[in-house]
């Protein structure tokens, strides 16, 4: 008698792992793998932003000529008529003996196409390699950025994750209420653009009287203040610095108690600061946050130290979302939303529940079914069905795979096709005692003569579940992995461990001589 | 427990014209309710919002309706009562790009007048990503009957092929034609469905397939109509218990699992029985009407076996050192 037959040790083993690696998951313990549950499940925001990449282009023009422009002030380059749009920037230069110097500089600067004509009128634009790395760049940089900000804001474990070319995909698992889910929305959409910017004194006291085109050609730009968008300023066209120098940001108070937010700026950014402060006092220097003015405070004196304070009627909660994103950087464009799905936690306890509720119902259905039509050989597919079940969750665990509702209904699904190997089986078993086969040729020969049926039919199942699973979004991905592993698991448990069972039970099912009751067959 | 008897062949074939005509009803019926009534799509697919509210006392649905009429552009939002009468469903063409004010905000704070609530899902798809994903959908559904049939000409022979994928294709389009009569709003679930049903149609034509391949080589007999005659009664007990088994779980699915999950059971309801029924009374029928030829077959697995016998043949003569 070949009790411990091959078979029999595979499906134990298998059987042992399935029960302890599905232990951690069952009983939530801190220790071991457990399976994750998807948003829909445990409740949490799933939501695909689409990066303006367009907008990094124009921001990567105007940080050019910024440089560009500062780089003509320091050296004493006379340029006239400096102007930029979306994809181009456009000067004369004055002096021709200068040209060199420029051009020097011009050419540390890559991905520039420059048209000059005989007239020192200069063209510059970005090529089309560099307009697409800027794209690129742009997307990684955001993923990177949005990651900072949604760490520090201290919920458990998102995810934000590039999909495609300009997207990203952002998953903030166990988000309690609207409020929080709010905030982190809002957190994630900040530009967190921040710029110091010189008011243009000359025409400021105008700036109810021009408009966007005019200002634009006095070198100047009409931005609104923060607190009241009806009051204008009229600011100098090119910053002085931008949030990119910025290296800290601190939520403080100020004395009368408000929030205001202590920012630091790099080394090289507290030089350019100093100089320009020292060359404009007395003038008026504006603190402008996502296209609004903050405050502007005039400069009494050169300030050297390289930090700065935005304040302005924030909430204390406001102010904190403002210095985390500064700290973690701007978005170098925005972000609008392309898809979103967000599940409250109290509809995730009511899906598991109801799936919970089919699960254990559609199982045990079926567990009765098999042992009132089969007999002992419904019992050992039984057997099979249970362990097939703890070994999917245990890959699942292992794996770290996520269990979503459509996960869940490819389970109860699988439970209703697992079986059917076993039907396979049993029923050609029965056709072989039929013919007058003893218990054990029979065996032999079910097993021999099913295997291909269900091979072929598990084949073509996994084929389409692994296409699902490849075009599949979210949800829909755990329903492929987990009919997938479901039928790989059924191959071990309803193939080869209900086979070890019967080559240990043989005898014994021999000397009984009773097919009606170990097969279910009307006896004679 | 039996609940056919085994050695009855049943006689099949004879009534394959009615079976034919029915199918044809049906698939042209489906074709028809497609081509005018059309399909109930969900945002998945065209883009738009959907918000389920939940009150602490019954939804004043005429009330909700009243407050969204207000603002201009949720005029058109359809509020519907969702599971149990103190929640409802909004669903909404529009979608809001705005991160920092979504749909889910605007619906909190135009609502608040109508009593205590929580919002429990709000899913808002942008017509970009609707599209990518009904274009993946179709590209999912091709592929898999693409890669069926690759597997099954390889496996079996090209008849067994055409014959199974005009099983399914068959099996889908009733599938879609009960969907679209039963108004059931088709989203990425409702897709996972039929795909599963592919999987599962294929799976039970396979086993009769497999049996005729296997009375083929058997020799049981020559006649085409005998021979499927004989598969399909001796894989009948197996076809309908796994039905059955299956079908147990998915009403019980669809009995007891959440009302979102409720499409979804329903399309797999529907498509198992009719996989269970093309299995049995057209796959096959298919296949004789190809002209499937018995001899043919014979010969060319014969040819297979002495192919392998040459090859095994050739490799002990060259184990043994002759050659």
């Amino acid at each position: 008698m070949n009790f411990f037959n091959y078979r029999v040790i595979i499906f134990l083993l298998c059987s042992v792992f399935g029960i302890v690696f599905t232990i951690p998951s069952i009983i939530q313990s801190d220790f071991g793998q457990k399976v994750s549950l998807g948003l829909d499940l445990q409740g949490g925001m799933h939501i695909r932003l689409g990066v303006k990449t367009d907008e990094a282009v124009q921001n990567k023009i105007k940080s050019i000529s910024t440089s560009l422009k500062y780089f003509a002030q320091k050296d004493n380059i006379l340029i006239e008529d400096f102007r930029f749009d979306e994809s181009s920037i456009k000067f004369v230069l004055l002096d021709s003996d200068e040209m060199k110097k420029l051009d020097d500089e011009l050419s540390t600067i890559q991905g520039l196409d420059i048209i000059k004509d005989d007239l020192l009128n200069y063209t510059i634009t970005l090529q089309v390699q560099e307009i697409e790395l800027v794209k690129d760049m742009a997307v990684s940089q955001a993923v990177e950025t949005i990651r900072n900000r949604l760490d520090q804001f201290g919920l458990a474990e998102p995810t934000v994750i590039r999909q495609g070319i300009s997207d990203i995909v952002v998953e903030l698992p166990g988000i309690k209420n609207a409020e929080e889910e709010k905030q982190a929305r809002e957190l994630i959409a900040r530009p967190a653009n921040l710029e110091l910017m010189a008011v243009d004194e000359v025409r400021d006291d105008q700036v109810y009287s021009l408009n966007e085109r005019t200002a634009r050609d006095y070198g100047s730009i009409i931005v609104p203040d923060a607190k009241d968008d009806k009051i204008k300023h009229l600011l100098k066209e090119l910053p002085i610095l931008t949030g990119e120098d910025v290296v800290d940001a601190r939520v403080a108070f100020d004395e009368s108690n408000q929030p205001i937010i202590n920012f630091t700026l790099s080394s090289a950014g507290a030089r350019i600061f100093g100089d320009f402060t020292a060359k404009n006092i007395g003038n008026r220097l504006a603190i402008v946050l996502d296209g609004k003015v903050y405050s502007s405070p005039v400069i009494r004196e050169r300030i050297g130290g390289g930090s700065g304070q935005i304040s302005g009627g924030f909430t204390i909660i406001e102010a904190g979302n403002v210095a985390i994103a500064l700290r973690s950087g701007a978005l170098p464009a925005s972000v609008e939303m392309l898809e979103k799905r967000s599940v409250g936690p109290s509809l995730g306890a009511d899906s598991i529940k109801a799936s919970m509720i089919a699960l254990v119902g559609g199982f045990v259905l079926v567990m009765i079914f098999m042992i009132v039509y089969y007999g002992y050989a419904g019992i050992i597919s039984n057997l099979a069905l249970i362990s097939n079940i703890f070994i999917i969750l245990a890959v699942m665990a292992l794996f770290g795979a996520t269990l979503t509702l459509p996960g869940m209904a490819g389970i109860v699904l699988t439970v209703g096709m697992a079986v059917d190997a076993n039907v396979i089986i049993n029923e050609r078993i029965r056709e072989f005692l039929k013919e007058g086969k003893s218990v054990a040729k029979a065996i032999e020969d079910g097993y021999a003569n099913a295997m291909r049926a269900i091979l072929d039919a598990n084949i073509t199942t996994l084929l389409a579940a692994v296409i699902l699973y490849a075009y599949g979004t979210g949800p829909i991905k755990g329903f492929a992995i987990t009919i997938s592993i479901g039928i790989l698991a059924s191959m071990i448990t309803a193939i080869l461990g209900t086979h070890g069972v019967y080559l240990t039970l043989s005898h014994k099912i021999t000397k009984a001589k009773n097919t009606r009751k170990w097969f279910g067959l009307k006896q004679g | 427990m039996q609940f056919f008897n085994s050695d009855k062949i049943y006689d099949l074939m004879r009534y394959k014209i009615p079976f034919l005509g029915l199918s044809l009803f049906l698939f042209l019926a489906s074709l028809g309710l497609l081509s005018t009534k059309g399909l109930n799509f969900g945002i998945d697919f065209v883009g738009g919002s959907v918000i389920q509210v939940k009150y602490t006392t019954t939804a004043p649905i005429d009330l909700i309706r009243a407050e969204l009429e207000k603002t201009q552009h949720l005029k058109n939002a359809v509020v519907s009562e969702f599971g149990s009468d103190d929640e409802v469903l909004i669903k909404i063409t529009n979608t809001s790009t705005d991160l920092g004010s979504d749909i889910g905000d605007q619906i909190t704070s135009i609502l608040a007048p109508t009593g205590e609530f929580e919002l429990r899902r709000v899913d808002m798809v942008g017509p970009k990503v609707g599209n990518e994903l009904k274009e993946k959908g179709i590209i999912a559904l091709s592929l898999t009957l693409l890669v069926i049939l690759i597997y099954v000409s390889f496996r079996f022979e090209w008849r067994f092929a055409v014959a199974s994928i005009i099983a399914l294709v068959h099996d889908i389009i009733i599938a879609i034609g009960f969907i679209s009569l039963f108004s059931v709003e088709v989203n990425l679930d409702i897709l996972a469905a039929l795909l599963t049903i592919l999987g599962y149609s294929i799976n039970d034509t396979i086993i009769v397939f497999d049996r005729i391949r296997e009375g083929v080589s058997k020799s049981i007999s020559d006649d085409l109509n005998h021979l499927v005659n004989h598969s399909i009664s001796n894989t009948l007990a197996r076809t309908t218990l796994t039905s059955l088994t299956t079908l147990f779980v998915v009403f019980t699915l669809y009995l007891f699992g959440s009302e979102i999950i409720s499409g979804f059971a329903f399309t797999l309801l529907i498509g198992i029985v009719i996989g269970t029924y093309s299995s049995i009374f057209i796959a096959a029928t298919i296949l004789v009407q190809l002209r499937f030829s018995v001899n043919d077959f014979r010969q060319k697995e014969a040819e297979k076996v002495k192919k392998q016998k040459e090859k095994d043949r050739i490799r002990a003569m060259y184990e043994k050192g002759i050659v």
